[in-house]
C-alpha cells in the first residue's frame, strides 16, 4: 500500500520535474529580463569604477559563491575550498603564463595557460572532493577548511612555484584581435560572459538527470544508493563540476588584480565566500550573486559610512559578521529567504484585508 | 593490547620496531655517519621535546573542542577565539598583578564564562541543528576575531615567564660525547617541560573524571545518547552548559599557555583553530585520548618537520590527515 503510495508519489514528482525542466525559469520573469539588460547596458550607465570595482568584483566573486551554492543547495555539503581552488587556478594561470616573476612563469601564452590552470584546478578541486566526501555533514566544512588553511600556509612557506608571501605580481592579461581585453569595458563583458554561463550551466545541470540524481542523494543517500545509484560518484563530480567553476572565476581574479598572491587565499577569504553564499541565500543560483553584491557594497562603502557615522571605519569586519549572525539567526535561507516570507506576509495581509473588507 | 597483537602481526610488529628505533634514538649516543646523514642530535632532540611540549598545548586546545563536539555535536568554530582570548586575559592580568598562576586562574573564569553565555544566549535556541549551530560559529569568530584586534590592536604580546620558571633544566639525555670523554647533557626550558606535565596531568584528569565519576559517566552516556539521557530525568541542558564552559575554560587556559610559549596576535586564532581542527581529524572526533595521539602527532610533525624539510612542513601535517582520512576517516582513535 504504502509502497504504491510511494511509487505514485514518485512519477508525480518526476513528471513536475519533467515540465520544469523543458523551459528555464527565467523565461517567463519579466524581472529577470529586466536585470539581464540592465546588466548587458551597464558599461553605459556605470563609472568605470562602478564597472569594474563593484560590478565586476561582485560578478567574480558570484561566480565563487555559486559553486559552493551549488554544493551546498544541491548537493548538501559545504565545501569551504572553493575559494582555495579558485585561487590555485589564479596561481597556475601566473604560473604557466605570463607574469613580472619571470623565474618562476613559463611564460606561456594565455589560450594555453588558461586551459591548463582550469584542468589543473578541476583536479585539486576533485581530489580534495574525493577526500571530503568520505565524511558528511558538519565533517565536510572542517575538512575542506583544513584543506584551505593548509593551501594558505603552504602558499607562504613555498617559493619555487608559489613565491612565498609576495605572491606573483604583473600577471600579463590577454590581447588578441586588437583588443586589450582587461580594459575596463571588454573585461566586464568577459565577467558577465563568464558569470552568466556558469549560472546557466548550473540552472541546466540541476534539472538534468545528474543533478536530479545528486538532489536525491542530498536528501536521502541509502534510499539512493539502494535504489543503484553510486552516491560517492555523484558527489565526486559535484565537486568535479563546482571546481570548474571555481577555477573559471579564478582565472577572472587573477586577470582582474593582475596579481595573486596568500592574502587572496587566507582561510578569511574562504570564510568570505561562505558568508557570501549564506547571505545571498543557498537555494537558488540567484543568491550568490546578491550576497555579493551586497558584500562588496558594504566592503567597499561601509567605511565612508561608519566614518560618517562617527563610527570608526575600520570596524568593517564587525559589520560583516554581525550582519552574517543576524541572518543566520533570522533567516535560514538569506536575503531570499527574507524576500520570499516578505511576499507571503504581503499576500496573507493583502487576503486578510481582503477578507475583512468583505466582511465588514 | 594483545588482541591488536593477534589480529594484525605485521602492524604489531612494525609498531614495535618503530618504537624501538625511536627510543634508541632519543636515548643512545648517535654514531659519527648518522650525525653526518641527519644533522647533530640536539637539533634532533630539541625538535622532539618542541613537538611534544607543543603537542600539549594543542591538546590542550583540542580537548575542549572535541569535549564540546562529542557532547553537542556542535562543531565550535569560534574556539580559536576563545583562545585568543584567554591569551589576552592572561597578558593583561599577569602584567598586571604579576601573578602568572593568577592569569590562568582569571582566563579560565572568564572563556567560561563566555562559554556559557554562548551556550545559553545562542546555541540552546538552535539545538539539533549542527550546520546552522557552525555558522553561527564562523559568524561569531569573525565579530570576536575585529573586537579583540579594535581593543588590542595588532600588536605581538608575549606574556612574561615567571621567574620560578626561567631558565633551562638539564635533563639525562646524553646529546654528544665531548673529545675529552665528557657527556654532554641536554639542556632543555623548565617552562615548557612543566606545562607539558600540566597538560598531560589535566588530561589525565579529565580521563579520570570522564571514566570513573558520575558526571562523566552522564557526558558519556549524553554522547552516546541525548534523547534517552533526557528521558532518564538527567537536567540535560545543565550538563551542556557545564560542558560548554569547560571546554571553553580549557581554550581559555592554552591561550595563556600559547601566549608564554609563543606569541599572541591577531590571525592566531585561525592557526589554532586549525590546528584543533587537525587533531581531532586525525585523532578522531569527540575521543579525549584521540585528541591526545592527534596533538602529539601534529605537533612532532610540525616540529620535525620544520626542522628537516622547513619548505614543506605544511605539507607534512596535511599528508598525515589525508593519510589517516583514506586509512581511518573515522579519526585513529574514534569508536565508530
Amino acid at each position: 500500500m504504502s509502497l504504491a503510495h510511494d511509487a505514485r508519489l514518485a512519477v508525480g514528482r518526476a513528471t513536475e520535474a519533467q515540465r520544469a525542466a523543458r523551459t528555464w525559469p527565467e523565461i517567463n520573469n519579466p524581472a529577470a529580463w529586466a536585470v539581464a539588460a540592465i546588466l548587458v547596458i551597464m558599461p553605459l550607465i556605470a563609472s568605470s569604477f562602478f564597472l569594474i570595482e563593484i560590478f565586476a568584483t561582485t560578478l567574480i566573486l558570484g561566480t565563487m559563491a555559486l559553486s559552493l551554492m551549488f554544493l551546498a543547495g544541491y548537493g548538501g555539503m559545504v565545501s569551504l575550498m572553493q575559494l582555495t581552488i579558485a585561487g590555485f587556478s589564479a596561481y597556475m594561470v601566473a604560473v604557466f603564463g605570463v607574469s613580472g616573476n619571470a623565474n618562476i612563469s613559463l611564460g606561456w601564452p594565455w589560450w594555453l595557460a588558461v586551459p591548463m590552470a582550469l584542468a589543473l584546478a578541476t583536479a585539486f578541486g576533485t581530489l580534495g572532493g574525493a577526500l571530503a566526501v568520505r565524511t558528511e555533514g558538519i565533517y565536510t566544512i572542517m575538512i575542506t577548511l583544513a584543506i584551505g588553511a593548509a593551501f594558505y600556509y603552504f602558499t607562504n612557506q613555498n617559493w619555487a612555484i608559489f613565491n612565498g608571501h609576495t605572491g606573483i605580481n604583473n600577471v600579463a592579461t590577454p590581447r588578441f584581435w586588437g583588443v586589450n581585453w582587461r580594459a575596463d569595458i571588454p573585461f566586464y563583458y568577459i565577467v558577465l560572459a563568464v558569470a552568466a554561463f556558469c549560472y546557466f550551466a548550473v540552472q541546466y545541470v540541476v534539472r538534468a538527470p545528474f543533478g536530479l540524481a545528486l538532489q536525491g542523494v542530498r536528501d536521502n543517500p541509502r534510499r539512493m544508493a539502494a535504489l543503484g545509484f553510486n552516491v560517492n560518484a555523484h558527489r565526486i563530480a559535484a565537486y568535479a563540476f563546482a571546481s570548474f567553476i571555481a577555477a573559471l572565476a579564478g582565472v577572472l581574479q587573477v586577470w582582474n588584480y593582475r596579481q595573486i598572491s596568500p592574502g587572496s587565499v587566507s582561510v578569511g577569504a574562504c570564510i568570505d565566500v561562505l558568508i557570501i553564499a549564506v547571505v545571498g541565500g543557498i537555494t537558488r543560483p540567484i543568491g550568490p550573486f546578491i550576497g555579493a553584491l551586497t558584500f562588496v557594497l558594504l566592503r567597499t562603502f561601509a567605511l565612508d559610512f561608519l566614518v560618517r557615522l562617527g563610527l570608526d571605519g575600520n570596524r568593517f569586519r564587525l559589520l560583516i559578521g554581525l550582519g552574517f549572525l543576524a541572518i543566520v539567526f533570522w533567516s535560514s535561507d538569506g536575503v531570499i529567504g527574507l524576500w520570499q516570507r516578505w511576499r507571503q506576509h504581503q499576500r496573507r495581509e493583502v487576503s486578510r484585508s481582503g477578507r475583512g473588507r468583505g466582511h465588514g | 593490547m594483545s588482541r591488536f597483537v593477534e589480529r594484525h602481526p605485521a602492524w604489531a610488529l612494525i609498531t614495535i620496531i618503530a618504537i624501538a628505533v625511536a627510543l634508541w634514538l632519543v636515548f643512545a649516543v648517535w654514531p659519527p655517519g648518522l650525525e653526518e646523514a641527519i644533522g647533530r642530535k640536539r637539533v634532533f632532540l630539541n625538535a622532539v621535546f618542541n613537538g611534544i611540549t607543543l603537542g600539549g598545548l594543542y591538546f590542550l586546545v583540542a580537548s575542549g573542542f572535541t569535549l564540546i563536539f562529542g557532547l553537542m555535536r556542535n562543531v565550535n568554530l569560534a574556539h580559536g577565539s576563545l583562545y585568543l582570548f584567554g591569551g589576552y586575559i592572561g597578558y593583561a592580568i599577569s602584567t598586571s598583578s604579576g601573578s602568572w598562576i593568577l592569569g590562568f586562574i582569571i582566563a579560565f573564569i572568564l572563556t567560561a564564562a563566555v562559554g556559557v553565555l554562548l551556550q545559553v544566549i545562542v546555541f540552546r535556541r538552535m539545538e539539533g541543528q549542527d550546520l546552522r549551530q557552525t555558522m553561527v560559529t564562523i559568524g561569531l569568530s569573525i565579530v570576536f576575531a575585529d573586537l579583540m584586534l579594535w581593543a588590542c590592536g595588532g600588536d605581538f604580546y608575549q606574556i612574561q615567564t615567571p621567574n620560578w620558571l626561567i631558565g633551562p633544566i638539564e635533563l639525562p639525555l646524553i646529546t654528544a660525547i665531548k673529545s675529552s670523554g665528557e657527556p654532554v647533557y641536554l639542556r632543555y626550558p623548565m617552562v615548557r617541560l612543566v606545562i607539558f606535565i600540566a597538560s598531560v596531568i589535566i588530561g589525565v584528569a579529565m580521563w579520570l573524571a570522564l571514566n570513573r565519576t558520575r558526571i562523566g559517566m552522564i557526558i558519556r552516556a549524553g554522547v552516546d545518547d541525548r534523547d534517552i539521557l533526557a528521558a532518564t530525568g538527567v537536567r540535560i541542558q545543565l550538563v551542556f552548559v557545564g560542558v560548554f564552559a569547560f571546554g571553553a575554560g580549557l581554550a581559555g587556559i592554552a591561550g595563556v599557555v600559547g601566549g608564554t610559549f609563543q606569541s599572541l596576535s591577531p590571525g592566531e586564532d585561525i592557526r589554532f583553530l586549525l590546528a584543533s581542527l587537525v587533531v581531532v581529524i586525525v585523532g578522531g572526533m569527540g575521543s579525549i585520548p584521540g585528541a591526545a595521539l592527534g596533538a602529539v602527532i601534529i605537533g612532532l610533525a610540525e616540529q620535525l618537520g620544520s626542522v628537516y624539510i622547513p619548505t614543506y612542513a605544511i605539507v607534512v601535517t596535511f599528508l598525515i590527515m589525508v593519510l589517516v582520512l583514506a586509512i581511518r576517516p573515522q579519526g585513529l582513535l574514534a569508536r565508530r
